[in-house]
């Protein structure tokens, strides 16, 4: 499986590292910014989960959100974002995003809402 | 230098980043913070060596500055992180400028409002100082808690919301 982490904070993507290195097989991907993000994917293909902060220079998350959902309906984005509001929530969700998480998490937190977004996106609509 | 705060500053705002920074350090970093009594700061210069400033735009501007002591701010990089650190590392200012972007946008919901958060910007030495709005007061919370001391120094004001429904 490829998992793609896009957050401007090494630091986060470290720690998403620790929880995503748990699951089987798995393959990571980073990227620093939004922009870096389309990046990765043209030149990897396809991924299986993107975790995409939404506060970030360049490209924020959301701007990438849209972008990657120009073209690829399915894959599973889970947007990790401190931008708990409920209006950015659902301009996420509108957006294409298929779960979010609120930071600060904890790792369980974190590996729960992966799981269960891994599993609804494997189930037929 | 002297000019006097002709604006208040909002109790509710202050609650905010209270609140924020209780619950960001309990889950990240696992301690228990404690408050001192809030008190107005007048220079320009944040409380220690160490400062993690976001800046807020939209219906909130100005900015707040967490300020750790070298000490505390090493202690929180390495329970976030899991591993010691060198100030002079890259990663060091990352995970303390991601900390303080959670505490703003955790805040930020609590206060409810349309507001930005800019990417967070760290500064460590001693002697910098901070550009402040001067029409407000700077709010300075004292913070203490097992890793040790910071403080949480809030110099932001709510605007009219003029443009509201232009967006
Ligand atoms: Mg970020």
């Amino acid at each position: 499986m490829k998992i793609l982490l896009v957050d401007d904070s090494r630091t986060m993507r470290n720690i998403w590292k620790r929880v995503v290195s748990g699951l089987d097989d798995c393959e990571i991907l980073e990227a620093g910014d939004g922009q870096e993000g389309l990046k990765t994917i043209s030149e990897n293909g396809p991924v299986d989960l993107v975790l995409l902060d939404w506060n970030m220079p360049n490209m924020d998350g959301l701007t990438m959100l849209k972008k990657v959902r120009e073209n690829d309906k399915t894959t599973p984005v889970i947007m990790v974002t401190t931008e708990a509001e409920k209006l950015r929530i659902i301009d996420a969700i509108k957006a294409g995003a298929n779960n979010y998480v609120v930071k600060p998490f904890t790792p369980d937190a974190l590996k729960s809402k992966i799981n269960e977004t891994l599993k609804k996106a494997s189930q037929p609509a | 230098m002297t000019e006097q705060a002709t604006e208040k500053i909002d109790a509710s705002l202050v609650k905010a980043f209270v609140y924020s920074t209780k619950n960001v350090l309990n889950t990240m970093v696992g301690v228990d913070v404690e408050l001192g009594k809030p008190s107005l700061r007048h220079d320009p210069q944040p409380s220690y060596n160490v400062s993690g400033i976001v800046g807020f735009t939209g219906d909130v501007v100005g900015n707040v500055v967490i300020s750790f002591t070298g000490e505390t701010a090493g202690n929180i990089v390495e329970s976030f992180c899991g591993e010691k650190m060198s100030p002079q590392s890259e990663d060091f200012s990352d995970a303390i400028g991601e900390l303080c972007n959670m505490i703003a946008g955790n805040a930020k919901k609590e206060f409810g409002l349309n507001a930005g958060i800019g990417i967070p910007s760290v500064v460590i030495g001693a002697g910098h100082m901070i550009a402040r709005m001067s029409d407000v007061p700077c709010v300075l919370i004292p913070c203490k808690c097992d890793v040790g001391n910071f403080a949480v120094e809030i110099n932001i004001k709510q605007v009219a919301c003029l443009t509201a429904e232009v967006k």
